[in-house]
């Protein structure tokens, strides 16, 4: 781990683009925030394209009665802003009724609610007061001339912080809605460490929400929280910087970062890591067969761009031809661009049509993209990994790493055991 | 404001994408913040399409707000059209840039462009998907459809399939077989599989046959005004409308009527013994109006079913529907809440639901199979194989799918028979789904949201716990309709108090 190359990517020039953008808005975020946050229903105040879009992202993956819905937005609302905040009233009165167990209701905004200037902070408010003290009303923008994708989760857990309980305790606040199942294993391995008083934001349900103040260490689970870090910063809370805990490496650098902020003995951190980090190592290695030495061209998606960018060429033997991510936050991002091998081409936002021009020329063995350009890729005989799947699977720490390998490696193994028949494609 | 779950239509600009997406040659820009991209997937993963979408996004964002947002467009157009050279634009607006109205009609003609351009106007807060696909294909026949001379000899254009359609690649070969067979030629398929350049020559044919009215009718009504071609009603969805519109066809072009229907087989599979078992099985059908409105003639008279329940979720058709509503004796569901379907379908306790991908989760929570017959569709709905809906070969479709879900005629006796042996219980489901056992109702299914009124009396009905227990020895199949039947007996004859008696009574007196 000490391993550094000396030439990172923090020196390397980005190429800055504005374009199509092919990517989600962060009302996508919903789709996972929903299922973390157990007693929150999510209403996102659009139009029929708000609805569309997150019945389309979700297809088929959930169709029990979501704790999420659109206030789809009608002529009258247009008309008038004072309506529109009387309906709002109303739906979310009915909502409630309908829904006694919910607990936080969160306003989203979207792209038309932001240009028409529906002021859904103090439509908060308001329907915070109205409803007190059985449910408590945040809002946040996961609208699309705002956020990208993951800047949803961003703009969330940001409403949330200025909410939190205070506190004098020195505790550790994970930051990041992971999967059940991750952040169990991640608090017992901080257990282990003997890190105890632990918290995570967001809590599961909102009596679980963590407590924050000038003692309060925090480590990001997700790179792309830059805005949720920057909230926790003004209530007195101090990041921990690290590497993001994919792969084996990145998951000991983030767990080193955070027992050094908690003066835990190097010993008993290599006594406790030891055999997670045995066994992550053995597990990436199988996929790594598959993917050492071959090219990989990640598209702009979630911000975990750079991170897996890290492991795959760090822990899989890959190389990076491009690494695009929407957004580059360079604070939170500079663990990760010391890491990264030089040689790959950085970029920061998108002209669609340009970067596939870039893929075609380079002929990467793999493409890390959106559900939108998958297939046509393929169908050009190039290999895709869907950048969506790496938001809805648990991925991060030791026990995943091998999973997270194994996803990039599966498109590569699927093309080599289909080679024998060249793919014939309809258009 | 309005709130929604689950959609039967996306934004109608969707619609302007399906019909540009089944098109060659021509490209649509639209004015869109980032994130409206989501629609290029339903192509691409549903339809799995290797191409993308012939749509480029202006992609604006906050900061481009009130400063220029017009010169994006405008920006993006011009690449649009260097980097694709299209035959035709289309340009127009979603959601967020209808409000702020930056003309891209107007933007775009002043780009001078060397081809035709066509703005839309299509409504985001009003109107909806199917608005979108009829609305952009009219616009596309106005703009593009010139006067030309009749072909020679008789010919005809198939008018409505669209990209993302349920079964219309399929569809196009049946109807152009039955084209075929009676010497009529294909002048153009549109808009899936034309190109604007063909659009120019619809008027060479000497009349229309619609399939979709839903992404057609408008088109097909102007071109029979500005052109004089006649188009034709009938949707040959079942053996009996692809007779009907043979029929039609041959009125039309003056040709003889003439089905070749060697390879039919859905009358005989439906009149063989076997059989038998559909008879007066009790069928939900909600879908769009066309296809649900075809689903129903088939269900009552080619299957045998009893239609009890049907619905569209499409308001445009609402006034068909209803007539043929009436016509069967049911009530008329015109809705696009799903909770409000569902809550329907759980009152009528249906054998089997024909629907959409909405209706097919309804009946996975419910317990009831469905067969899937309408839009909105998932990627299971475009089958690798030839799946038709329409003509000869459609009938036999119609005939495989619906019957798959149920359970089959001797089966159904054996759990009758041996309803207590553990082999044949509920959960077992048919036999021929293995490991897709219909589920049994989720506790919040049997509490719909949305209270129906439902008479007093049979709210005050009490089941005795010997005719409930009686009640659970039906096999699950008909159990629904069993217990709906019962009350209504026990209601009509003003009894307050179920018992296994009153069970029994109630099946003698719905005997059939």
């Amino acid at each position: 781990m000490n391993d550094h190359t000396p030439l990172g990517c923090n020196a390397a020039p980005v190429l800055k683009e504005r374009g199509q953008h092919e990517v989600f808005c962060g009302l996508t975020g919903i789709i996972w925030l929903h299922r973390k946050m157990q007693d929150a229903f999510f209403l996102v105040v659009g139009s029929r394209t708000c609805a569309h879009l997150l019945q389309s992202a979700a297809g088929v993956m959930i169709f029990a009665e979501p704790r999420f819905g659109t206030a789809i937005l009608e002529e009258g609302d247009l008309a008038g802003l004072k309506d529109a905040n009387d309906e709002l009233d109303r739906e979310v009165a009915r909502l409630l009724e309908r829904r006694p167990d919910i607990r936080q209701l969160f306003l989203v905004g979207s792209c038309p609610s932001e240009v028409i200037k529906l002021d859904l902070s103090r439509a908060a408010e308001r329907l915070s007061q109205a409803h007190a003290p059985n449910v408590r009303v945040l809002n946040f923008s996961g609208s699309g001339i705002e956020t990208t994708f993951t800047q949803g989760e961003d703009a969330c857990l940001a409403s949330m912080v200025p909410e939190l309980a205070s506190t004098d305790a020195a505790n550790l606040l994970l930051v990041g809605a992971l999967p059940d199942v991750v952040e169990d294993q991640a608090r017992a391995l901080l257990s282990d460490l003997g890190i105890d008083n632990v918290q995570v934001l967001p809590g599961r349900r909102a009596d679980q929400d963590p407590e924050v103040g000038p003692n309060t260490r925090y480590a990001l689970l997700q790179p792309f929280l830059g805005d949720t870090a920057g909230a926790l910063d003004k209530r007195g809370a101090q990041r921990i910087a690290a590497p993001f805990p994919f792969g084996e490496e990145g998951t000991t650098l983030w767990l080193k970062a955070v027992a050094d902020a908690f003066g835990i003995e190097a010993d008993h951190f290599d006594r406790v890591t030891a055999a997670p980090r045995a066994r992550a190592r053995k597990a990436v290695a199988a996929a790594a067969q598959t993917l050492s030495g071959k090219r990989i061209f990640f598209m702009p998606d979630s911000q975990l761009e750079l991170p897996l960018a890290r492991f795959l060429t760090r822990e899989c033997g890959m190389e990076a031809v491009e690494v695009g991510t929407p957004f580059l936050h360079r604070a939170i991002m500079e663990p990760e661009l010391d890491l990264l091998p030089g040689g790959a081409r950085l970029s920061e936002g998108q002209d669609v049509e340009k970067q596939l021009d870039r893929v075609r020329a380079d002929q990467p063995d793999l493409t890390v993209c959106g559900l939108g350009l998958a297939n046509p890729l393929e169908s050009e005989g190039l290999t895709t990994k869907w950048a969506i799947e790496l938001v809805f699977t648990p991925v991060h720490f030791y026990e995943q790493a091998g999973d997270l390998a194994g996803l990039f490696a599966r498109p590569v193994r699927r093309k080599a055991l289909l080679a024998a028949q060249p793919a014939e494609v309809t258009p | 404001m309005k709130l929604t779950v689950w959609t039967y239509e996306g934004p109608p600009h969707v619609g302007a994408m399906r019909v540009a997406t089944g098109m060659e040659g021509l490209h649509y820009v639209l004015h869109a913040p980032q994130g409206d991209t989501y629609a290029d997937l339903l192509f691409t993963m549903i339809e799995r399409r290797g191409k993308r979408p012939p749509v480029t996004y202006t992609t604006f964002q906050a900061r481009d707000l009130g400063s220029d947002t017009a010169t994006l467009f405008k920006d993006a157009c011009l690449a649009a059209y260097e980097r694709f050279k299209p035959e035709a634009l289309i340009v127009g607006a979603s959601c967020t840039a209808e409000l702020i109205q930056d003309d891209p009609g107007g933007l775009a003609e002043a780009l001078g462009l060397p081809v035709p351009v066509i703005a839309l106007e299509l409504p985001s807060y009003s109107r909806k998907e199917l608005f979108g696909t009829d609305e952009t294909f009219y616009q596309l026949c106005r703009a593009l459809a010139k006067p030309v001379d009749r072909t020679p000899e008789v010919s005809c254009n198939i008018l409505g399939p669209v990209g993302l359609g349920f079964r219309h690649r399929d569809d196009v070969v049946e109807v152009t077989k039955l084209l075929d067979a009676m010497d009529i030629t294909v002048n153009c398929v549109a808009p899936m599989g034309s190109r604007p350049s063909d659009l120019a020559r619809l008027g060479a044919a000497h009349f229309n046959v619609v399939l979709y009215p839903e992404h057609a009718e408008n088109a097909a009504r102007w071109l029979e005004r500005e052109h004089g071609q006649p188009f034709t009603k009938t949707v040959p969805i079942g053996t009996q409308a692809t007779r009907r519109l043979v029929d039609e066809v041959a009125q039309i072009s003056g040709q003889a009527a003439n089905l070749q229907d060697d390879d039919l087989r859905q009358p005989w599979w439906s009149a063989s013994v076997d059989s038998t078992y559909l008879t007066g099985k009790r069928v939900f059908i909600f879908g769009d109006a066309t296809h649900a409105m075809a689903a129903a003639r088939v269900a009552r008279d080619e299957m045998g079913f009893e239609v009890c329940g049907l619905g569209c979720y499409n308001r445009e058709f609402a006034r068909p529907l209803r007539a043929l509503a009436k016509e069967f004796g049911v009530e008329a569901l015109i809705t696009d809440d799903y909770l409000e379907v569902e809550h329907a379908i759980a009152e009528a306790a249906p054998e089997m639901i024909l629907g959409t991908q909405m209706e097919r989760h309804i009946g996975k929570r419910l317990g009831i199979p469905c067969a899937v017959i309408s839009s909105p569709v998932h990627v299971q709905d475009f089958p690798a194989r030839h799946s038709p809906q329409m003509g000869v070969e459609g009938a036999n479709v119609l005939f495989d799918t619906w019957v798959h879900p149920l359970v089959m005629g001797l089966e159904e006796h054996l759990l009758t028979m041996f309803r207590d042996d553990f082999e044949f219980s509920d959960a077992a489901g048919p036999s021929h789904h293995g490991g897709h056992a219909p589920v049994p109702p989720a506790p919040e299914a049997a509490a719909p949201t949305k209270a129906a009124p439902a008479p007093k009396s049979i709210e005050d009905l009490v089941w005795v716990p010997a005719a409930e227990k009686e009640l659970r020895k039906i096999p699950f199949f008909v159990r629904g309709k069993a217990r709906r039947n019962t009350e209504l007996f026990a209601a009509e004859q003003g009894v307050s108090e179920i018992s296994v008696e009153t069970l029994y009574e109630a099946k003698a007196h719905y005997a059939r």
